[in-house]
Formats: C-alpha cells, sequence, structure tokens
C-alpha cells in the first residue's frame, strides 16, 4: 500500500505548490493520474520512486518511509522496488535492446547480472514480442518497439510498483492500446500496483481509478 | 567497474568517429615530444660517436659542416678537393697518421670511398666474408650493401655515372666484390670502399685500353711514330680490371695533384695534434684541420636550441589540446545530461556516473597510450634512416 500523508511541496521561481493531504494507493491496483500540464503529475512520480524529497509529510511504500531514508538507501529501494517507465523511453541508443533491458543491474551494486537474470530478460522481451530485436540497436526500433523495450527494463526487478509517466503519449492510437496491453499484462503478472501519469482519456475506463491532480495543486495560471 | 568498463566500451564503439579522433589526437601530441626526443637521441648518437673517434681532419678551406658530414657520414654536399700533397705533408710531419678519402662516386645509391686499408684498423672494421681489397678495380662492401643489393664475394657491382647528360664521358667500372665488411651499425654499412687508385680510374686519371703497340686494326691508330702512337676511338677501353689487362692500366699526369676530398690524420698523441692544428692555422691558406667532435657539438647545440623551441611549441599544442579535449568531454555530458537523469532515476549513484566517465577516459586514454607506444615502436625501428636522411644525406 502506497500512503502520502499531509505531503507540502514547492519549487521553481513560478511558486509551484503541491499539496496532497492524503492519498492512499492499494496493492495492484491500476491508478490513472490525469490533469494539465505543470499540475505536478510528474513531481508526484518523482516523490513516490524518492528522486524529489516533499517540505512536508510523508510517503509510504509498505510502511517504508521513502523521504526517511538516506540518500544510497533510496536509491536501493528504488532500483529494487519501483520499476520507471520514462514519457520518452529514456533509452541508452548505443546499447542494444538486450543491454537495455538489463542496464539497471549495470549502474548499481544492489543487482547483479547472472544466467538467471539473463534468462528473465529473455522471457519478458519474448512476452512483450521483441525478442527477435535482442540485438538491435534502439535507434533501428520502432516507437512501439522502444516502448516495449522501456517497459521490459522496468519490469526486469520484477518490482511491485510500476510507475508510468504518460507512456503511452508519443504513440498512435493502435500502438496505445497494445502497449497498454502489455504494461497490464506485466503488471498483473507481477500482482504489482500500477500509477500512470496519462493525457489519453479513452484509456481511462481501463484503469481501477482515476485521480484527477487539478485539486492538489496551485500555480498561477493552471 | 566490468560494468562501467562494458557501457563505456559500448558508448565509445557507438561514437567511434569522435573515439578515433581523440585517440588520433591524444596519440599525435604525446608522440611527437618523445618521438622528437627520440630522434635527437640518435642523431646525438650517430653523429657523436663518428665524430668522437676521429681525431683530426684535413679538407679544403670552406665549410667545415660540409667537410665533416661529407668524410664521416659520406653526405652529398662535397667539399672542394685537396690533392696527394696534402697526405706528403703529413707524412713528412711525422706528426700523424694520414688516411686517404674519396669520396665523390656512388654505386647507385651507395657511395664509393677511395681510402686505403688503414681506414678499415683505424674504425676497427672487421671482415665478415672474403678478403680486403688488394688490387686495382677490387671493392669491400658494407653489410647493408651486401643484403640489400644481395651481393657476396665474387660478385660485380658497376660504379654510377656523375652525370646521366655525359654519356661519353668517364666509363661506368664494374668493380669485383672482394669482401663485406660486418656489420657496424654505421654509414659504413651502406658504403662501398676501394682503394683511391681505382676511384681515379672511375674519374678517368688512370685507365686501361688495348695495347696499342700490338694493334692491327689500321683505323684504330691515327698515326704512329718511333716515339708516339696516336690512337682513335675506336680502341678498346678496359671497363672491368682483371688479372689479364691490369697491366695496361696507367695514370696520366703528377700523381701528387691527384684529388681528395679529406684526410683522416691519426695524431701520435695531444701534443703532435696541437702541433698539427698550429701548422696548418699558421701556414695553410687553401686547407683546414678541423676537430670533427666540435664542429658536432656547434651542430648539435643549434639542434638542441631548434628542439628547445619545438619543445615549446609542442607544449603550447598540447596544452590547447588538453582543453579542446576538456571541451569535448564537456560537451559530450552535456549532450548525455538526459541520461544521466535517467540513470540516476533508475537508481545509480553519482559515484557510478563518475565511475562511467573514468571509465569513458581510461579507455581513450589506453588506446592512445597504445597508439602512441606502437608508433614509437614503429619509430624505433626506422629511427637510423630517419636520422641519416634529416641530418647526414
Amino acid at each position: 500500500m502506497i500512503n502520502i500523508d499531509s505531503l507540502e511541496l514547492s519549487y521553481g521561481t513560478d511558486g509551484f505548490q503541491l499539496s496532497i493531504p492524503q492519498l492512499i494507493i492499494q496493492d495492484e491496483e491500476k491508478v490513472a493520474i490525469i490533469g494539465p500540464s505543470g499540475s505536478g503529475k510528474t513531481s508526484l512520480l518523482k516523490l513516490i520512486s524518492g528522486i524529489l524529497l516533499p517540505q512536508k509529510g510523508t510517503v509510504s511504500i509498505e510502511d517504508v518511509s521513502v523521504n526517511k531514508l538516506s540518500d544510497a538507501e533510496r536509491r536501493d529501494f528504488r532500483i529494487t522496488n519501483i520499476g520507471f517507465i520514462f514519457q520518452d523511453f529514456e533509452l541508452l541508443d548505443y546499447l542494444n535492446v538486450q543491454d537495455n533491458i538489463l542496464h539497471p543491474f549495470r549502474i548499481t551494486q544492489a543487482l547483479t547480472i547472472n544466467a538467471q537474470v539473463r534468462s528473465r530478460a529473455n522471457s519478458l522481451a519474448s512476452e512483450l514480442g521483441i525478442e527477435n530485436k535482442m540485438k538491435r540497436l534502439t535507434n533501428t526500433l520502432s516507437q512501439g518497439e522502444k516502448q516495449r523495450t522501456a517497459i521490459c527494463r522496468a519490469m526486469m526487478t520484477a518490482p511491485k510498483l510500476i510507475l508510468a509517466d504518460e507512456a503511452t503519449g508519443n504513440l498512435d492510437p493502435s500502438n496505445k492500446t497494445k502497449i497498454l496491453d502489455s504494461l497490464f499484462r506485466s503488471t498483473d503478472k507481477n500482482n504489482a500496483t500500477l500509477i500512470a501519469v496519462t493525457h489519453d482519456h479513452e484509456l481511462l475506463d481501463r484503469f481501477d481509478r482515476v485521480i484527477d491532480f487539478k485539486q492538489f495543486c496551485e500555480v498561477e495560471g493552471v | 567497474m566490468i560494468d562501467s568498463l562494458y557501457l563505456a566500451w559500448r558508448y565509445i564503439v557507438f561514437n567511434r568517429i569522435k573515439t578515433i579522433t581523440l585517440v588520433m589526437c591524444i596519440s599525435l601530441v604525446s608522440f611527437l615530444p618523445f618521438a622528437l626526443k627520440m630522434i635527437l637521441k640518435e642523431s646525438e648518437n650517430q653523429l657523436m660517436s663518428r665524430a668522437a673517434t676521429t681525431p683530426l681532419l684535413v679538407g679544403a678551406k670552406g665549410n667545415s659542416l660540409d667537410l665533416v658530414m661529407n668524410s664521416l657520414y659520406f653526405s652529398k654536399e662535397k667539399p672542394d678537393f685537396i690533392s696527394m700533397k696534402a697526405i706528403e705533408k703529413i707524412i713528412d710531419s711525422y706528426l700523424a697518421l694520414p688516411i686517404p678519402l674519396y669520396t665523390r662516386f656512388y654505386a647507385r645509391e651507395y657511395p664509393i670511398v677511395g681510402t686505403s686499408l688503414d681506414y678499415f684498423e683505424f674504425r676497427k672494421h672487421t671482415i665478415a666474408s672474403g678478403r680486403a681489397f688488394a688490387m686495382l678495380g677490387e671493392c669491400v662492401i658494407g653489410a647493408d650493401v651486401a643484403a640489400r643489393l644481395n651481393l657476396g664475394v665474387g660478385d660485380s657491382i658497376l660504379s654510377s655515372p656523375e652525370n646521366l647528360f655525359d654519356l661519353a664521358g668517364v666509363y661506368p667500372l664494374k668493380m669485383k666484390v672482394t669482401g663485406i665488411l660486418n656489420k657496424t651499425n654505421s654509414v659504413d654499412d651502406k658504403a662501398v670502399f676501394v682503394d683511391l687508385k681505382t676511384t681515379w680510374v672511375i674519374q678517368g686519371l688512370g685507365h686501361g685500353h688495348q695495347d696499342v703497340k700490338t694493334i692491327t686494326e689500321s683505323d684504330a691508330v691515327l698515326n704512329r711514330s718511333e716515339k708516339l702512337v696516336t690512337a682513335s676511338a675506336k680502341i678498346k677501353q678496359y671497363t672491368e680490371i682483371n688479372l689479364d689487362n691490369l697491366e695496361s692500366f696507367h695514370f696520366h699526369g703528377d700523381p701528387s695533384i691527384y684529388p681528395l676530398t679529406a684526410i683522416i690524420a691519426v695524431p701520435q698523441d695531444e701534443k703532435s695534434a696541437t702541433i698539427l692544428r698550429g701548422r696548418y692555422l699558421s701556414e695553410q691558406k687553401n686547407q683546414q684541420i678541423v676537430r670533427p667532435k666540435q664542429v658536432i657539438e656547434d651542430l648539435l647545440g643549434n639542434i638542441f636550441q631548434i628542439k628547445e623551441f619545438i619543445d615549446a611549441v609542442v607544449l603550447i599544442v598540447a596544452m590547447a589540446m588538453v582543453l579542446a579535449i576538456f571541451l569535448v568531454f564537456s560537451l559530450s555530458f552535456r549532450l548525455r545530461e538526459k541520461e544521466i537523469s535517467t540513470i540516476l532515476h533508475l537508481g545509480c549513484s553519482r559515484s557510478t556516473v563518475i565511475q562511467l566517465v573514468l571509465a569513458e577516459v581510461l579507455i581513450i586514454a589506453m588506446f592512445s597510450a597504445v597508439l602512441c607506444f606502437s608508433s614509437l615502436l614503429v619509430l624505433q625501428n626506422f629511427q637510423g634512416e630517419i636520422v641519416h636522411k634529416l641530418f647526414i644525406s
């Protein structure tokens, strides 16, 4: 369970302020977050994952207060418990698909690559239909294939929480559905919780809950 | 660290043009000062070792460097000639042993050095196969000449004409190889040694031809009297000297004025050397006596002055290159800001990011070092020839 309590965050010169009195997201829940640009949707994902720290309040995941952890503990917690899917995939163009999927394992000592991990990478790629693209550089992939690669990377540690920041934002309608199907399938398979920031209102009915962020945010012009 | 090296390697391979450019630049800037030092060290060794073992050199007045370079290293710059009288003068003084040198001619690109057998003893050269020259037309060749022209004892080598447009001039002389010198690691390895008289035959001061007294062809003799026979151009000139025609070879004119390029004077002792030098300073208007070591030291002094200037230029270029490389890396990391932000978001620590950067720098530095070291190894193999071409030829 994710519990956000009395959270306050402000930054920037434009007086951005995010204030969430209470937000609880249950295990295995699929939550869509909507709201206008600059309303703090991405900031919420960063707060949950510990990339940003609030000025006030707490963010707890499974009774672990993320904002109370040290830097190193937060990094280890993030990489082992949270799968992050970025808006524009953020794959590394100098690595092939396989190396991109295994990338989290190469940049931290908390994870190590072994035969089991490689086998999981192949199995995830197979589930998402990119098993025959493993040796290709990511700049030769289609948008859909890139997104699937990003999902594979996020799922590699079998996280219990998946944060997706406009994961379908750059895709055409048919790919949007396919990617969302893949994401939901992977989430279900891992019994994970999904929090997805999205602008695609036509996809909202597929989520368990939709949170409109307008209520939490105060910023001039929003 | 292995993962950092792997990721850095993938990045480097993906951006191979940038990497190759960086590696080339770093290698070049590192290579230049080492190469310069290597070449100058080799030039110092080559020039000084020979100059230091040659006590005095007598030659025509003029550029002392030309005299030393031609006499010691057989360079193509020819000093004015002196005559055989200079030899007699040194012999008469009892102050030094004179070793004549006449280095005017070539056999292909190899200098023909007309000298006496004392030269081999003076230079401590030994013969690997065969024997020293004993009669007119025989030669002893350096180890490199033998290897490159694939010549052995009993083979022949032709002297080259001085001027290609003077086809009716002096005939090339076919010289018989009687010996091959052991490798000396000096310019003597690339020289053809003959007796002084053989060089005069090459020049045309001496020659051999059919006996005009016994010749029967009427058009070969233009005029015949009791005292004088005038032969025509039809008479056969010998271009090779052997036992059958050796006796027909003869010299015209006064041998005491036959030319030399220099004389190595080996004094009995330091006192004799000083007296001999004094005599040349006071008496000789057309000749000079020089200490090769001093001439070469002056030359090296000039070279090292130039080296200091080049070192300063290389230092400035290196500093500019370091700044340029720093700029390339800064721009590269600015371009990779998003990538770095992504991996930080994924859970990577800042120390790992620094490790990734260092791994990339390490790989580039390693490649640059390998390229620089390989280039230096190649240069080391050719440094002798390079020095010869730069400072001697």
